[in-house]
């Protein structure tokens, strides 16, 4: 309705034309004084120095980082062709995975693997493993490891239903018992806060979800998933449907949110990557080709496979 | 089910004359499609408000020789809509179920396909076919429960429960149709939002399939209630001949019970039928077109309205 029209107009004038501006920018070129999402995170342990507020430099992140997932020579194969292959990659808590690679390289995949929604594919075989907190996946109870390893997808998809039921929609009906809406209104307000999304819609919170503009949909799809306190949360290209001001504020989001959460982003825009990940994984037909810090794969890139390939997006 | 918009085609005069040959055909079929719609209800409106009144419209048909003496439709109005509500009352929580078996589990998937041609097989069989084997069905001994039993122990397998469970038949496939084609039309990714959240399959189908398909379950639900009102096989053969409706005493009351409907009313009352009233007839048929048509319109609202979109 009247929210939709907050939806950036993309007229193909000014520095939101085009390519992604790099975030940096967007902070500088606004009027107010640069303020770094992280510190408008409160209550965390382990806050970023305020002034490492080139936090977006992936090199001066928070320096502190706690192993969640593990994959041991993971193996994925739809039929007879293999998708992922013998991959084996730490998730940490404390910072931002980005997977890059071409299409069709097994990046989807491996990030559908970790909470084990790949298995809806009939198709597709796993061997190898995956560990959450040193436990295989396997053992969790399916629907108790999806709240724990939250996901975003590349579509924008609140359910239809109002913005409130559509973030409380994870909380409810866990047990026998169905909690009241009072008792869920503070988790839901902490999960929009965190999401950057309650000053637009606190006052339309029974509004429909579907009637929000893309972005604001994303951001909601993020509280969404907040709101079960995920301790990791997986983004297949969350961006690749929105515009460049809307993916600026999801990227700040998402740095924001790496200071408890451990999170992995697939990503075709390499400048995204560059922007938000502190270690980046590129793949290559279902292999991982190389993996390292943001600052070494970008910048010093090992394998001649992601020299090419980044070569294309970097110059 | 919405029609698309498109943009008028422009003739140019480089078209080839099989073009315009062809576009003048299409035109043609669809404004003489347009002239027989229009000449049937202007024919039964012209005829229909020319005989209809209140009167006839709020009194019970009674059985008399003398023409001014039969009275009106009111038990045939209220046949038809008991029947309705009878039929769609079944048939949309079985089409759903149907429906939602279809699209989300659809295993193993040759019997997936049996149920989908079996559905086909309904879809296609006249409704004389289901009345004839809805009587042999309803006149078992076992059935008894279900309408009036004589003295003998004979059943008359002739009842409103006994039409109004075939009438569900010939609903069916309208409902699990429109239901298959709107859980259909939720992308994948919606499902898969769902179970990364921890939900199982029950609950993303209750909590946001079912929800997000409402407007194609409550098409599909009209769609039926179109079928059954306009049903007349089924009634003249399950619903007893009598043109008022005669509860059964005690339990089930109505619904064991005989009556008439819209469409029997117009068969008995025209020439094709017993009676010989062509006048009460066109009144009837013309409270049915009005009937069908109000069904119509809101088929396409519903259609219109609360239809989420993803991209």
């Amino acid at each position: 309705m009247e929210l939709r029209q907050e939806q950036p107009q993309q007229n193909g004038t000014g520095p939101a034309s085009g390519t992604v501006p790099p975030l940096r920018r967007i902070i500088v070129d606004s009027e107010t004084p640069p303020v770094h999402v992280a510190d408008q995170v409160p209550s965390y342990e382990y806050a970023p120095d305020p002034l490492a507020g080139v936090a977006l430099d992936p090199e001066a992140n928070i320096g502190w980082t706690e192993e969640r997932m593990r994959t041991e020579a993971l193996t994925i194969a739809y039929g007879g062709k293999v998708a992922v292959n013998e991959v084996s990659l730490e998730v940490n808590t404390g910072e931002v995975l980005a997977l890059i690679g071409p299409s069709g390289c097994g990046k989807t995949t491996l990030l559908r693997s970790l909470n084990r929604l790949v298995e809806l594919t009939p198709a597709a075989k796993r061997t190898g493993r995956i560990m959450l907190d040193n436990e295989s996946v396997d053992d969790f109870d399916v629907t108790h490891l999806r709240s724990r390893v939250g996901m975003l997808f590349q579509q924008p998809n609140p359910f239809p239903m109002s913005i409130f039921d559509n973030v409380a929609y994870g909380l409810r009906e866990r047990g026998s018992k169905r909690p009241r809406k009072k008792e869920l209104e503070p988790i839901v307000v902490d999960a929009l806060e965190r999401a950057g999304l309650w000053d637009e819609v606190s006052k339309n919170l029974n509004h429909p979800a579907l009637a929000l503009s893309g972005g604001q949909q994303q951001r909601l799809c993020i509280a969404r998933s907040l709101a079960v306190s995920p301790e990791v949360l997986l983004l297949d290209e969350p961006c690749s449907a929105l515009d460049p001001i809307s993916t600026g504020i999801i990227e700040e989001t998402i740095v924001g949110l790496a200071v408890d959460i451990a999170i992995v982003i697939v990503t075709h825009n390499l400048q995204q990557a560059s922007r938000v990940a502190d270690r980046v994984a590129f793949m290559y037909l279902g292999d991982m080709v190389e993996c390292g810090t943001s600052g070494q794969v970008f910048g010093a890139p090992v394998a001649e496979r992601t020299k090419e390939y980044i070569g294309g997006g970097f110059g | 089910m919405q029609p698309t918009a498109r943009k008028p085609v422009k003739v140019e005069s480089s078209w080839s004359i099989m073009d315009r040959v062809g576009l003048g055909l299409a035109w043609a079929a669809g404004l003489s499609l347009c002239l027989v719609a229009g000449s049937i209800i202007a024919y039964m409106a012209y005829k229909g408000i020319q005989y209809v009144s209140w009167e006839m419209i709020t009194s019970a048909p009674e059985a008399s020789l003398d023409q001014s003496a039969t009275g009106g439709f009111l038990d045939p109005i209220i046949g038809s809509l008991v029947l309705t509500v009878i039929g769609i009352v079944i048939a949309v929580p079985v089409g759903v179920a149907v429906a939602v078996w279809l699209t989300e589990y659809g295993r193993p998937s040759g019997l997936a396909r049996a149920v989908e041609s079996g559905v086909e097989i309904v879809a296609g069989t006249p409704s004389i076919v289901l009345a004839i084997f809805g009587l042999l069905i309803f006149q078992q001994s076992f059935m008894g429960l279900f309408s009036f039993t004589a003295e003998g122990g004979a059943v008359f397998g002739r009842s409103f429960i006994a039409a109004g469970a075939m009438m569900s038949i010939v609903a069916l496939p309208l409902v699990i149709g429109a239901t298959r084609e709107a859980m259909m039309t939720i992308p994948r990714h919606v499902r898969e939002a769902s179970y990364a959240l921890g939900k199982d399959r029950a609950t993303t189908i209750r909590r946001v399939l079912l929800p997000s398909a409402r407007s194609g379950i409550a098409t599909g639900a009209t769609l039926g209630m179109g079928r059954i009102i306009g049903d007349t096989a089924i009634v003249v053969i399950l619903l007893g001949a009598s043109m008022q409706i005669s509860p059964e005493d005690g339990f089930g009351g109505i619904f064991r019970g005989t009556g008439s409907t819209l469409t029997s009313y117009v068969y008995n009352n025209s020439p094709a039928g017993e009676g010989n009233a062509p006048e009460k007839a066109y009144a009837a048929a013309f409270v049915l077109l009005l009937i069908v048509i109000f069904l119509n319109a809101a088929v396409g609202l519903i259609g219109r309205r609360n239809k989420p979109q993803w991209n």
